[in-house]
């Protein structure tokens, strides 16, 4: 891409708009930390305020003035309409169903959509060790519909994750229906370069949408499996100068309080 | 039920190869209570925790531990807990064997300890691979509906700590805010250590507010700011700098261990360790 071209916003920017935009008023969302709680949050400050955000950390309906660094920060808590017991959280509130969408990330996602957070590497004795699965495994299985926020590589996007943290369609074609899993599984996956969906029958994702400034042979360049795509590629929108602007300031505000230094009372 | 400094309680109560739980999910994370185990170089501990982030980084690159029973470890919104990966990956300082669980599997084996029931059960892990490598998450089929449901057994830590607000003058505890699963795991211990911002004459608690009743507190301290760098709500905000901060510290071996020798094992107990980062210009 030329100098001329070049887009005033981040890939991430547009990733995180793109996110949000998916998002509706009213929406009950169990939020994972990072890219997807800022998606969450900026969707709540533009066109759904009324968005319930659930975080595992057992805060409900809450609406963080900065952008939490960890799943259970005080502003979480502090701005929730309720705070209830960890177990209570994946018991009565996830899987009995009452959660419309999960939005997750990972290290690693497949062609039908199953995540990877734990390891890189054998198991026992792992290349690079993750964090680990958290809450996603439920996550992935009891909410309505998953959406999947990450940034696209070939180490990333990869055609069958070596482990499965979080089932998607496991190998597509039915599977995941046959196990009894009570939520459609994922339904997006949002990137850096554009939005993937699953196809009907194969389950296998592919490319439904891109970005204004990049093409889709860059998309599909940086996917680890051959990707499909579909007959019209959307061109997404641009962020609008609104849209930054909200999320600029959420990044500052965040920024600002993360580097505030704490005194113990003591 | 005593009330006492938190040396004695982790000199008297917590013993090499104890099974310990610490918990707290990023709230009320007993950090001075780690600190003080790895003082009293305690080791071959089973260590467990829903999400072994600082607090356990510190413990088991110290050498504490040779077992860790989890569902997430890392710097939340930071990276990875570096101690934590360099003894799974290298075995460093020591081989570390995990059991590897998801929140809601381990929520559920904390609920069944804390009931004295065998087993946890959900519908969970399906179509993962978590199965696969910890052989204790297994299936039971519901004798009412035929519906195949996943199970884990029941978590009984020999102790489990707690980081709580405050108690009173009996031992009775107050704890509020995001609430992980301490009750839980309080309850499904065999000995239940608090330490605590504050003693006070009156809880002051709201009916149904979460209170430990003094005869399942093993031992009550009262140790100020024992929760950083992590929070109290009320009394001080989390510390995000610092768990920033801890991803240079923690990087490699040797930074690591000059922090711990010059903080934790150089000082004599929390009150001390606080006034070692104040005096390097890098405390709270």
């Amino acid at each position: 891409m030329s100098a001329a071209q070049r887009p005033e916003w981040t890939p991430d920017e547009m990733m995180t708009v793109t996110a949000a935009r998916m998002l509706w008023d009213h929406c009950v969302c169990f939020v994972g930390i990072g890219l997807p709680s800022a998606a969450a949050n900026l969707a709540r400050l533009l066109h759904a305020p009324e968005i319930v955000l659930i975080y595992e950390s057992g805060t409900i309906g809450t609406r963080p003035n900065v952008l939490p660094l960890s799943i259970g920060d005080g502003e979480l808590a502090d701005t929730a309409t309720a705070v209830v017991p960890l177990p209570e959280i994946f018991s009565y509130w996830l899987q009995s169903g009452r959660v419309d969408v999960g939005f997750l990330g990972a290290a690693q996602v497949d062609r039908f959509g199953n995540l990877n957070s734990t390891v890189i590497g054998p198991y026992q004795r792992p290349k690079t060790r993750l964090p680990g699965a958290g809450g996603a495994p439920e996550i992935a299985m009891h909410a309505r519909q998953v959406f999947v926020v990450l940034k696209q590589s070939p180490r990333s996007f990869v055609a069958e994750v070596a482990f499965k943290s979080s089932a998607g369609f496991l190998t597509g074609h039915g599977a995941r229906k046959a196990t009894g899993a009570t939520g459609a599984g994922p339904q997006a996956i949002i990137t850096d370069y554009g939005v993937m969906k699953p196809q009907a029958g194969s389950e296998e994702f592919e490319l439904v949408a891109r970005y204004v400034h990049v093409t889709v042979a860059e998309a599909v360049a940086a996917t680890g499996w051959p990707l499909q795509v579909a007959a019209n590629v959307d061109v997404l929108s641009p962020p609008t100068q609104d849209e930054l602007a909200v999320l600029r300031d959420l990044h500052r505000r965040t920024r600002e309080a993360n580097s505030r230094p704490v005194k113990l009372p003591v | 039920m005593a009330i006492t400094t938190l040396q004695a309680a982790i000199g008297e109560h917590v013993r090499d190869g104890d099974t310990v739980a610490l918990e707290g999910f990023t709230h009320l994370i007993p950090f001075a209570a780690g600190q003080e185990i790895i003082r009293q170089r305690r080791r071959g501990l089973h260590l467990v925790r829903m999400t072994p982030d600082l607090v356990y980084d510190q413990m088991i690159g110290a050498g504490c531990a040779d077992r860790l029973t989890f569902s997430w470890g890392g710097n939340p919104g930071v990276g990875s807990a570096h101690r934590v990966r360099d003894a799974i990956e290298n075995d460093w300082p020591g081989a570390l064997a995990i059991s590897e669980h998801s929140h809601a599997g381990m929520a559920a084996a904390y609920v069944a300890g804390a009931s004295h029931l065998p087993f946890g059960m959900l519908r969970g892990y399906l179509g993962t691979d978590l199965p696969r490598v910890n052989p204790a998450i297994r299936q039971v089929t519901c004798p009412y509906t035929g519906e195949q449901l996943a199970t884990v057994p029941a978590l009984n830590p020999d102790v489990t700590i707690l980081h709580a607000q405050k108690a009173d003058r009996a031992g009775n505890v107050l704890i509020s805010g995001i609430l992980g699963a301490q009750k839980e795991a309080g309850l499904a211990a065999r000995k239940l250590l608090v330490t605590v911002e504050e003693i006070v004459d009156d809880l002051g608690a709201p009916m149904n507010g979460i209170v430990l009743p003094n005869w399942v507190v093993t031992a009550v301290c009262c140790v100020p700011g024992g929760a950083w760098p992590s929070y109290a709500r009320g009394y001080y905000a989390r510390d995000n700098a610092f768990y920033i901060a801890w991803d240079e510290i923690s990087r490699d071996r040797e930074t690591f261990s000059a922090w711990i020798d010059r903080y934790v094992l150089g000082t004599g107990d929390f009150a001390g360790f606080i006034a070692a980062l104040r005096a390097a210009g890098v405390g709270p």
